[in-house]
């Protein structure tokens, strides 16, 4: 966080049929729906979120992620970081207060492997959902599915990791928690942070770029992980792999689709990291068990199945 | 069930039945065959592309990426989202023979 960015704040993410994915994303997954705006999108959070919105949901004919958004701690280390990109040769544009809905002005900008991210400062606080900052209970009651109690990280997939670390490494001041190094020392892989978190945001590399892997969701507990394999077979829900462990991170996870196929996760537990540490090498010929702790063998469908 | 679809997949010789209102990839996924590739089964990702040599169906919404309306008219759909109205006759090219000759996501240095 030394630059100021604070943490992942929301996702935009496309969907092809918008009831079908509210109620995947709340009855499944358990967000709360917080709004919908006059461009038709909806809003919804996690309940241990304290802004209005983390994931805006928005129909188009082509699934996938529009955008990440990270919050940084104040509008002065907005106006840096803005300065700072700008700097490194990055085109920043400008989104109005209000484009998302009681949210202040973003920052916009694309990296080399073909994402784009938004820095912003202000969102409304409404709080928790359902539980009071005044000796609060432990959890709320009256949540669905999974019970999700935040939105954690993404993974994106595409070219140019090494231009993309520079940009988010040197300029927005994340730190190098993991990475997969291939036999002649290339990053095919980078996990990155600005917190205690594993990652807050990764990176595979693939041709292809601006290509998302999923979106993450945190549960507290292996027991929940287990529950909502159950709801994702009590719902028919696509099911990808899991429930399993990953090696990276070492995070205990389960990986399912939403109604438009873009990837989910939920996942609890993984190591933590400061920003002393030094990263985690997973080698890429041990790159299964990197992936999938206990299997110790990838499923092409990892690698290739993206939106 | 008697009002189920045949579905024959060429490249394989793979036959399965489909139930009216099953998509294709599912009625294939049940009964265990794997002559087409499973990806999200959500129409997004495009990974188990087909094409529809005979018969008629419905289909559901699919990337647009993967689907434009042009493949959509000749046959060129998903097979996790489209629904048999008769037999079908199919056809699930290797994937290396489909990438030769359209874009698609490959990701060869992780191999």
């Amino acid at each position: 966080m030394k630059k100021g960015v604070m943490r992942p704040g929301h996702v935009q993410i496309r969907v092809l049929d918008l009831e079908e994915a509210v109620k995947h994303y709340t009855d499944l997954m358990g967000l709360i729906e917080t709004d919908r705006d006059d461009q038709g999108r909806v809003y919804l959070k996690a309940w241990s979120e304290v802004d209005k919105f983390s994931v805006i949901l928005r129909e188009a004919d082509e699934p996938g992620c529009d955008f990440m958004g990270f919050k940084v701690v104040d509008e002065a280390s907005l106006v840096q970081l803005e300065k700072d990109l700008v700097e490194f040769g990055v085109a920043v544009e400008q989104v109005a207060e209000g484009e998302l809905k009681d949210c202040g002005r973003r920052a916009r900008f694309q990296v080399p492997s073909g994402h784009t991210f938004e820095l912003y400062a202000d969102k409304l606080y409404t709080g928790k959902w359902g539980v009071n900052n005044v000796n609060p209970e432990a959890w709320p009651r009256g949540l669905t599915g999974m019970k999700a109690v935040r939105f954690d990280h993404c993974l994106f997939y595409g070219p140019e990791l090494a231009a993309t670390y520079d940009i988010f490494v040197n300029v927005l001041g994340f730190h190098l928690a993991e990475q997969v190094l291939a036999d002649d020392g290339t990053r095919i892989a980078q996990f990155l942070t600005v917190s205690m978190k594993e990652h807050d945001i990764a990176f595979i590399h693939h041709e292809e770029p601006g290509k998302f892997h999923h979106a993450s969701f945190h549960l507290e507990t292996w027991e929940d992980v287990l529950r909502a394999a159950d709801l994702i077979s009590m719902t028919d829900t696509s099911i990808d792999i899991g429930p399993t462990r990953h090696g990276l991170t070492h995070g205990k996870t389960i990986y399912f689709f939403d109604p438009s196929g873009n990837r989910n996760e939920v996942f609890c537990g993984g190591d933590y990291t400061y920003p002393d540490h030094k990263p985690v090498t997973w080698q890429a010929e041990q790159l299964g068990k990197a992936i999938f702790y206990h299997d110790r063998v990838l499923n092409e469908r990892f690698m290739t199945v993206l939106t | 069930m008697s009002n189920a679809f045949e579905i024959t997949e060429q490249c394989s010789g793979n036959q399965f039945r489909c139930e009216p209102g099953q998509s294709v990839l599912k009625a294939m996924e049940q009964q265990g065959l794997k002559c087409v590739p499973v990806g999200c089964r959500g129409g997004g990702c495009g990974f188990c592309k087909i094409t529809v040599l005979s018969g008629d169906y419905e289909c559901g919404k699919m990337s647009r990426v993967h689907v434009p309306p042009e493949s959509r008219a000749c046959g060129d759909v998903l097979a996790c989202r489209i629904y048999p109205l008769s037999d079908l006759t199919i056809e699930c090219r290797p994937r290396e023979l489909a990438e030769s000759d359209k874009q698609q996501t490959k990701t060869t240095s992780m191999r």
